[in-house]
């Protein structure tokens, strides 16, 4: 072989550069204290987009997850409380000895196992309950109003309600035992409905997050072909361009889900402050009767972690499996495609 | 050091692009791969660097049987083996010296330990100035030399170009070729994929002519 030209000047290749002195440019010192620039590009327009999608999808996913350990823990106390009380009630007549017939009632009820107290209503307390309708002042004498025994029932071993009701209505003219099992099964059916209706829209938005962090992950990585393709042609192996955009991706995905997470339980401890705050309030009260006290617990402020440590490892995981499919359609055979 | 024998290649249930393709590239040897557009060269340069198996025939590279290579082989073969892409290939978020020094890095090695191996080559390739720029910034020519540079930093046994001067203006092309020839003469065997018959003229070497995917050798 040879060449019309001159011959180029002597190549430096390893073996005949050992020893020789090295004219390092100034830029080359500065760079020499500086980090090498990492292998998978710095995050860009697709990659900030995916923070915000996971940090979004995260939210709304650890919001619903609060909702639902919230309305489950507030219908499960509702549940308990209307279950703790049964109400006797005794109706006026003409000639009849109410009080007397309230104290009879009361007795009766003591004597069943499984009540822990039973208390007459007095008057007073009948007025304060109907003054809202009536207002202030009435003389309850004069009017045919019904009169309550409240009944406290041991949860772990209520009495029988049927004989307990059998016994009062024998004994007492104008007495009916209300143990509430109405509003109990009602209730009971409505918390198991939400509950379930509430896991079903967590199992849905899941899905979405799960969806939409796969898509958005794919479409982040398919910006970064040229990188896994010039990895790979240099002799890098698999693993280790895998573990490059895995760790760069579980970084991102860490980011968003974090925030997201962050904020969900930030939501959560405002409600938490806001409801301890306004707790003697009539909108507290309100907000209490319906929700509780708005804290969703060490379990639900667990399960938010949970949603996101979840959410950055399946960002990791899909940065994997697209790798991974990318390199064996660099490797196939034409044949089998 | 790569042998082909009666190899043909097809995609998918496509034409035989390839067709019983029977050729050795020896240890230092020097060769233009040459053909008209579409002829297959890239095709064939593929199977030479490991990135395509064949649908028929033997190739043995390195003594292994390619149908033989596992997967976990191929980065270890094509350590031994520099490719310069026609597109250049660098990452546009590293300098031109983290680009070239790509390969040592991927290998796990420190800075430290290629600084100096690195910074040589690139005064080599006439690139010592142009050493912490960004790609966007290199010229076509600048890029071509940053390409090479990072497929001669392993010392590869052998380097495949793909048209290397196919966006460089005469005078860089001749420089380009003369920096072959002197890794050549260093013991790297090159072949050349080009259809610049003035590249071609400059040098004796051998040249391997594809034609509508049958390969004849010039020796």
């Amino acid at each position: 072989m040879s060449m019309t030209e001159t011959a180029p000047p002597p190549p430096a290749k390893a073996k005949a550069r050992k020893g020789k002195a090295v004219e390092v440019p100034s830029a080359a010192r500065a760079a020499r204290s500086r980090k090498p620039m990492p292998i998978v590009p710095p995050q860009n327009v697709s990659g900030n987009a995916l923070v915000l999608v996971i940090a979004i999808m995260t939210f709304l996913s650890c919001l619903t997850l609060g909702a639902v350990t919230l309305v489950r823990d507030t219908a499960a106390t509702w549940q308990s409380e209307i279950a703790r009380e049964a109400t006797i009630q005794i109706k006026p007549a003409e000639d009849f000895d109410i009080e007397a017939a309230l104290e009879q009632a009361a007795d009766i009820a003591r004597g069943f196992a499984g009540v822990r107290s039973a208390s007459v209503v007095d008057d007073a307390a009948t007025a304060r309950l109907l003054e809202p309708w009536l207002g202030s002042g009435v003389d309850l004498s004069e009017l045919p109003v019904p009169r309550l025994v409240t009944v406290t029932i041991d949860p772990a071993s209520p009495p029988d309600f049927a004989v307990m009701r059998d016994a009062i209505a024998g004994s007492v003219p104008n007495a009916a035992l209300d143990d509430h099992r109405t509003w109990v099964d009602r209730l009971v059916a409505m918390a198991r409905t939400t509950v379930a209706i509430g896991v079903a829209v967590l199992a849905l938005i899941l899905s979405a997050t799960v969806l939409t962090v796969v898509f958005a992950t794919r479409g982040a990585m398919s910006g970064n072909g040229h990188v896994i393709e010039v990895l790979h042609f240099v002799g890098a192996e698999a693993g280790f361009i895998a573990r490059q955009f895995r760790s760069h991706f579980l970084l991102t995905g860490m980011k968003g889900a974090v925030a997201g997470g962050a904020l969900a339980a930030l939501v959560f401890l405002v409600f938490s402050w806001w409801s301890g705050r306004n707790l003697a309030t009539p909108e507290g009260d309100q907000a209490a009767a319906l929700f509780g006290n708005f804290s969703i617990g060490l379990a639900g402020y667990a399960g938010v972690g949970i949603i996101v440590i979840a959410i950055a490892i399946l960002t990791a995981v899909t940065t994997h499996a697209t790798v991974v499919s990318y390199l064996a359609d660099l490797d196939a055979t034409p044949g089998d495609r | 050091m790569i042998r082909f024998e009666n190899v043909g290649l097809r995609y998918g249930m496509g034409p035989e692009i390839l067709r019983d393709i029977s050729f050795e590239l020896p240890e230092r040897s020097f060769q233009f791969l040459s053909g008209p557009s579409g002829a297959g060269k890239t095709s064939l340069l593929r199977l030479l660097f490991l990135s395509l198996k064949p649908t028929r025939g033997l190739i043995s590279v390195f003594g292994k049987d390619r149908a033989r290579i596992t997967r976990r082989e191929l980065p270890l073969l094509r350590r031994r083996i520099g490719v310069v892409f026609q597109d250049f290939r660098l990452l546009d978020h590293m300098t031109t010296f983290e680009n070239v020094a790509l390969p040592l890095r991927v290998r796990g090695r420190e800075e430290a330990s290629y600084r100096s191996d690195v910074n040589e080559l690139l005064n080599w390739v006439g690139l010592g100035d142009r050493m912490h720029v960004l790609p966007p910034v290199l010229s076509g020519g600048e890029k071509q030399r940053a390409a090479i540079a990072r497929a001669l930093i392993e010392q590869p046994q052998i380097l495949l170009a793909d048209e290397p001067t196919g966006n460089v203006d005469p005078p860089l092309a001749r420089r380009l070729l003369r920096l072959f020839i002197e890794l050549n003469r260093l013991g790297t065997a090159v072949v050349i994929a080009t259809h610049d018959v003035n590249l071609m003229e400059q040098v004796e070497a051998r040249r391997m002519v594809l034609t509508e995917g049958r390969l004849d050798v010039y020796d």
